[in-house]
């Protein structure tokens, strides 16, 4: 059953060949059949596998498919191998689930579409990329799967290329990432130059015989691979590209920007724990930069006004968590955020498209309100979504949310700031999630008398589907436990001191009652609150995302774009210009003295006779 | 014979083109198919030899040989041989050859015959060129794949073909006088010292040379290819010649032509003067690294969508440039798979700008813009090759780019990280051609024929290659390494860091390097300031066991 392994990427890859060759002349339903079908048959594979793997897991707790040789010269010779282990599972489930899941509802969400067919085969090949990442059995072949998503992503992002923003926000989001990309392809270079291999297994193996902890080389390799890392999961500080990649089509939001491809980072850092292990240091600034992106992005989300971007800084800050999680070594606490993260990020995603496709694709929050009654299905899957994001006790959310909170809080000196940190974060969560909440659901719902809930079944199914994992997610604790128990060989989880669990727990209901005094019962006032200078300059920094953007403009974009224009002829060909130039003018120089007058050829003659005799004379 | 016959078709098969041409306006491009596919079977026949000769694990890595006497006064013979490098390259001139006939169908509306006769004749002297292997015939056949070029760009070329021409013709051919020059100095070098005159290659490899004179030898072959490659500051050649040629010109330029510099720096450079070129190593993977980026920067500064092409080949010649140098195998593979990815998606892009210039009758990209409307299928290709420029892993470039990179970290970390800088840069410029031409809301312009099957075959054949070399590039790194493996075979595996460092040391002494000394230099590696430096091998065909002084 297990050697059946290799089917679950070849469905989505099928599906992809069969939309793209026939090139959209394949009836709709025949589109929705493949492309929904091959995620399906994915996701019903893994199940099995899965159930398998669980029920009689092979010896060593892995397995390995070897495909075929991709190449081989001297002593580098990677294969076109995949690897199961409980990690790669855990993700294999994320992305044929939830992956099948959105692309059900994509059916309804793109229906009306034109191009729905190149959707479709962006999206399964966006599946088959991602499940090569997460099988991968070398760093190789998930550079593969990692360039593979990054591509689909941008193909997706710009979608709708008639906007030119669209297209501008998708290429961003390429070359932010490749910046990553590019330091990780470096720490590849150093991995095989000193270990003499990029199979993750035993690449993994000899670095813990090979290096010390601590050392130099692992020290830069692992500073190298978290470059990749923060690109591709929007971090700190490549953050950026992640808020403009919402000019994507909704469900692309879901699936690539919050429940998988943003992921892929974490499952790097993962897969690759035991060099973080060896460098403590760089595990240090993995949990650094989680707690520095989770606030920032939090406070970031707090400011926006479009509802999509709420939800992208909200993903970033999220994702902030799970790197928290591994930087302070609770590493089965982050991918198990990353499994509910899937699901309620997912659903509030999806929600909000259910919004916007009612709404006439309308973003801005404070054009809408008192959607409740309008729009039940929406609201009830966002509220089950936003208590899951919010990490209420009892849903997903708070299960993995505390996991990492608590364990962060026993780690070291700087164990407390951490959890400290993360518990503003998760202050912040609660805030921005019930004000979007408030806002568009809440209230008077004067300017959205129009709006009804107008799309099918597959579309309600999905939202219904998801907001029963996200409330319930949490109960996957202890399964996802064993699974990952033979990847990480955890000791045992963190017991919560008192008052911290309590701190921990209940700090998103005081979110919940500030944003309800200001944006619902309106004891406060939001926009008062904004007019004085300083709230005005912070609503300002924090709207633009702490001003990244305006920088690397200033730092990067720029100076390139004026290197660019200033030498767009290539200062080089001067040179070649000179030379003929100058030749010219030899040229005309000479050929004046070719004028057919007799006396100048008698002058000449004169002149070079007494010019070689002075020379002889003279020398 | 068969590689006589590889080149004798083209050479009649153009001739007969041009004459077809009275009788019947679309005979030369039937005539010059008919040569092509016959080529196209002496080509398989070679490959099924390499294969066998695989199977057969010889020690040679030339799969055949041939050595008729031409001018004996001056040891000049009519040598021509294959290995695994010189036929993936022949089949890639072959099967480019086909496209270029494929795109110029319908684009060439006049002088049909002379235009194939031009064409054949370039593809059969690159033929000879990467065969040849007597220096004197080299350079006839370096010189013959220049004239129809020439021709092809100035006759059927666009509105400043003659400038872009006379450009082209002029830096090949000064380079080319510099390499004749050094080509005749290495002779009577090497009579001085044996008394033997002889263009025969693997003589030469023998020839004891000074280390200065081999030093400037080595510079005079170098300029050449460096010119072709092209590398910066040689460059700007090329961009003038792709913007001006017609599309089959472009195909083959960027497909094939620059390839022979490529070829020349594997076969002749590194061989005939490793030491010399040893020490040269940091200057040229200095421009290696120095055309990747700027080439890169160029590109994207570009408005004229086949100007911007012809730089991102710039760009990628670098890594080429980078990997030869680097002396070891893995980055001499990558830069053989680079040859060939390069060759077929540079071409593919020629000829998508070349459809849409027949069409629009510009190549202005901001008289583009939302193209995909109408021509999905154009766009969609046009995509995928773009994506395959700027090294996406699974396609062909990637296993290039890569394999260049992993060989020269082990020799020289700073300049790889700097040429890693060209993955960052490759997007950007690749992804606005993406967005100026195809993207982007429809701009005015009347509405133009997608890709029909004629053109949708052609691209076909490419995208299949691509994937398929970015899949199992080992199809066709197994014919190349043999030869690849003879040729870093100074190159130690288990060599330490110390060693490699030396790589970037001054001339070594001359005392120690004697051509003798290198011959068994490719296996003990030789003593200099206390470290042992590997001397890359000149590839000879008989087992070499003679023993000089130390």
């Amino acid at each position: 059953m297990l050697d059946w392994l290799w089917l679950i990427p070849t469905f989505p890859l099928a599906g992809f060949l069969i939309l793209t060759l026939t090139a959209g002349r394949l009836p709709k339903p025949v589109v929705f059949g493949v492309a929904v079908g091959s995620v399906g048959l994915s996701a019903l594979l893994t199940a099995l596998l899965g159930y398998e793997f669980l029920t009689s897991p092979p010896e060593s707790h892995f397995y390995r498919q070897i495909l075929w040789n991709w190449m081989s010269v001297g002593s580098f010779s990677p294969n076109i191998a995949f690897y199961l282990d409980g990690l790669s599972l855990v993700w294999l489930g994320v992305i044929t689930g939830v992956g099948f899941l959105i692309h059900l509802y994509s059916v309804g969400f793109m229906a009306d579409d034109p191009s729905c067919s190149r959707f479709f085969a962006y999206l399964n090949l966006f599946i088959f990329a991602m499940l090569m990442l997460v099988l991968a059995d070398n760093l190789l072949l998930l550079f593969l799967g990692w360039e593979g998503v990054g591509l689909c992503s941008y193909l997706l992002i710009g979608f709708w290329y008639h906007e030119p923003a669209n297209g501008l926000a998708a290429r961003k989001a390429f070359v932010v990432t490749r910046v990553g990309d590019t330091a990780m392809m470096i720490g590849l270079l150093l991995l095989f130059l000193h270990l003499k291999t990029l199979d993750i297994q035993p690449l993994m193996q000899r670095a813990g015989e090979q290096w010390t902890a601590g050392g130099t080389l692992a020290t830069l390799t692992a500073l190298l691979l978290l470059g990749g890392a923060v690109g591709k999961s929007a971090q700190l500080p490549l953050q950026t590209w992640l808020p403009d990649a919402m000019a994507g089509p909704t469900p692309i939001s879901a699936l690539i920007h919050a429940a998988t491809m943003v992921t892929a980072g974490v499952y790097l850092i993962a897969r690759t724990h035991v060099l973080f292990t060896l460098a403590p240091d760089i595990q240090f600034l993995v949990a650094v930069i989680g707690a520095a992106t989770l606030l920032m992005a939090g406070f970031s989300s707090l400011m926006q006004t479009d509802i999509k971007r709420i939800i992208a800084y909200s993903t970033i800050s999220q994702i902030g968590y799970m790197m928290l999680g591994l930087g302070v070594g609770a590493w089965t606490a982050g991918v198990f955020h990353v499994v509910t993260h899937a699901f309620f990020k997912s659903l509030l995603f999806l929600a909000a498209g259910g919004v916007i496709y009612c709404f006439h694709h309308e973003h801005n929050i404070f054009k809408m309100g008192g959607l409740r009654k309008r729009l039940p299905v929406t609201f009830w899957s966002f509220m089950a979504g936003g208590a899951a994001l919010s990490a209420l006790p009892f849903t997903s959310g708070h299960y993995s949310k505390d996991e990492i909170l608590l364990t962060a809080y026993t780690v070291g000196a700087s164990g407390p700031l951490f959890w400290a940190a993360g518990v503003i974060g998760a202050l912040l969560t609660a805030m921005y999630t019930f004000r979007l909440i408030f806002i568009v659901f809440f209230g008077s719902d004067e300017k959205t008398k129009e709006v009804k809930e107008s799309f099918g079944y597959s579309m309600a199914a999905v939202l219904v589907v998801l907001s029963v994992l996200a409330l319930f997610g949490g109960l996957l604790k202890l399964p996802l436990h064993d699974v990952l128990h033979s990847v990480f060989s955890e000791t045992e989880q963190a017991t919560s001191v008192g008052w911290v669990g309590l701190v921990t727990t209940l700090i998103p209901f005081l979110g919940i009652v500030i944003v309800y005094l200001f944006y619902s019962a309106r004891i406060f006032s939001a926009d008062a609150l904004m007019q004085t200078g300083i709230g005005r300059a912070l609503n300002r920094f924090w709207f633009s995302d702490w001003g990244m953007d305006w920088l690397y403009d200033k730092a990067f974009v720029q100076p390139y774009k004026w290197l660019a224009a200033i030498n767009k002829g290539d200062i080089v060909d001067a040179l070649y210009k000179g030379i003929v130039v100058f030749s010219r003018y030899c040229h005309y120089g000479v050929s004046r003295t070719q004028t057919g007058e007799l006396r100048w050829y008698a002058a000449g003659m004169v002149l070079g006779i007494v010019l070689i005799i002075g020379v002889g004379v003279l020398s | 014979m068969i590689l006589v016959w590889l080149i004798i078709v083209l050479f009649i098969g153009g001739l007969l083109a041009g004459l077809a041409e009275r009788w019947s306006g679309i005979a030369p491009r039937w005539i010059a198919l008919a040569a092509l596919t016959i080529d196209a079977c002496l080509v398989i026949v070679l490959i099924l030899d390499a294969e066998s000769l695989a199977v057969s694990a010889t020690s040679s890595s030339w799969i055949t040989d041939l050595k008729w006497a031409w001018i004996p006064r001056f040891g000049i013979t009519f040598h021509l041989a294959v290995d695994g490098l010189s036929l993936l390259l022949v089949a890639l001139t072959v099967f480019l050859g086909f496209m270029a006939v494929s795109c110029s169908w319908t684009e060439i509306k006049q002088g049909n015959g002379f235009f194939h006769f031009n064409l054949l004749w370039t593809l059969s002297g690159v033929l000879g060129v990467f065969l040849a292997l007597d220096l004197f015939l080299f350079f006839f056949f370096w010189e013959v794949m220049i004239i129809p070029m020439y021709f092809l760009i100035s006759i059927w070329g666009h509105e400043n073909r003659a400038y872009a021409a006379m450009k082209f013709f002029l830096f090949t051919q000064v380079s080319g006088l510099l390499m004749l020059l050094a080509i005749v100095a290495l002779v009577f070098v090497h009579y001085q010292s044996s008394g033997v005159f002889t263009f025969d290659y693997f003589d030469l490899l023998d020839a004891a040379l000074d280390s200065t004179v081999a030093f400037w030898l080595m510079l005079g072959f170098f300029i050449p290819f460096a010119v072709k490659l092209p590398a910066v500051p040689f460059h700007t050649w090329l961009p003038d010649a792709h913007t001006q040629a017609s599309t089959g010109g472009s195909v083959i330029l960027a497909g094939v032509l620059l390839k022979t510099g490529a070829y020349g720096l594997i076969r002749f450079v590194v061989p005939l003067f490793p030491e010399a070129a040893h020490a040269f190593t940091p200057v040229a993977m200095t421009l290696g690294v120095v055309s990747i980026l700027y080439g890169a920067k160029l590109a994207f500064a570009q408005s004229d969508m086949k100007r911007l092409i012809a730089y991102t080949s710039v760009s990628h010649m670098g890594f080429i440039l980078l990997g030869v140098f680097a002396w070891n195998a893995i980055a001499l593979q990558g830069a053989v798979m680079t040859m060939l990815a390069h060759g077929i998606s540079a071409a593919a892009l020629f000829m998508i700008a070349g459809g849409l210039q027949e069409r629009m009758h510009t190549r202005d990209m901001g008289r583009m813009g939302g193209l995909w409307d109408d021509v999905p299928r154009m766009a969609a290709i046009a995509l995928f090759f773009s994506i395959a420029a700027l090294g996406m892993p699974g396609l062909g470039n990637f296993i290039g780019e890569v394999l260049v990179l992993l060989g020269a970290f082990q020799v020289d970390r700073a300049m790889t990280v700097v040429a890693a800088l060209g993955l960052i840069v490759a997007p950007i410029y690749s992804l606005i051609v993406i967005q100026k031409a195809f993207h982007g809301s429809p701009s005015e312009h009347d509405t133009i024929r997608d890709f029909g099957a004629r053109e949708m075959t052609a691209m076909g054949f490419m995208v299949v290659a691509t994937v398929w070399m970015g899949l199992y590039p080992q199809a066709m790194m197994a014919l190349s390494e043999p030869g690849i493996r003879e040729q870093g075979s100074g190159i130690r595996k288990e060599e330490s860091k110390q060693e490699i460092h030396t790589f970037g040391s001054p001339i070594p002494d001359s005392r120690y390097l004697s051509r003798g000394a290198v011959i068994r230099g490719q296996e003990t590696g030789i003593k200099t300031s206390g470290s042992s430096i590997p001397i890359p091998g000149p590839r000879s065909p008989i087992p070499e066991s003679r023993t000089d002084k130390p």
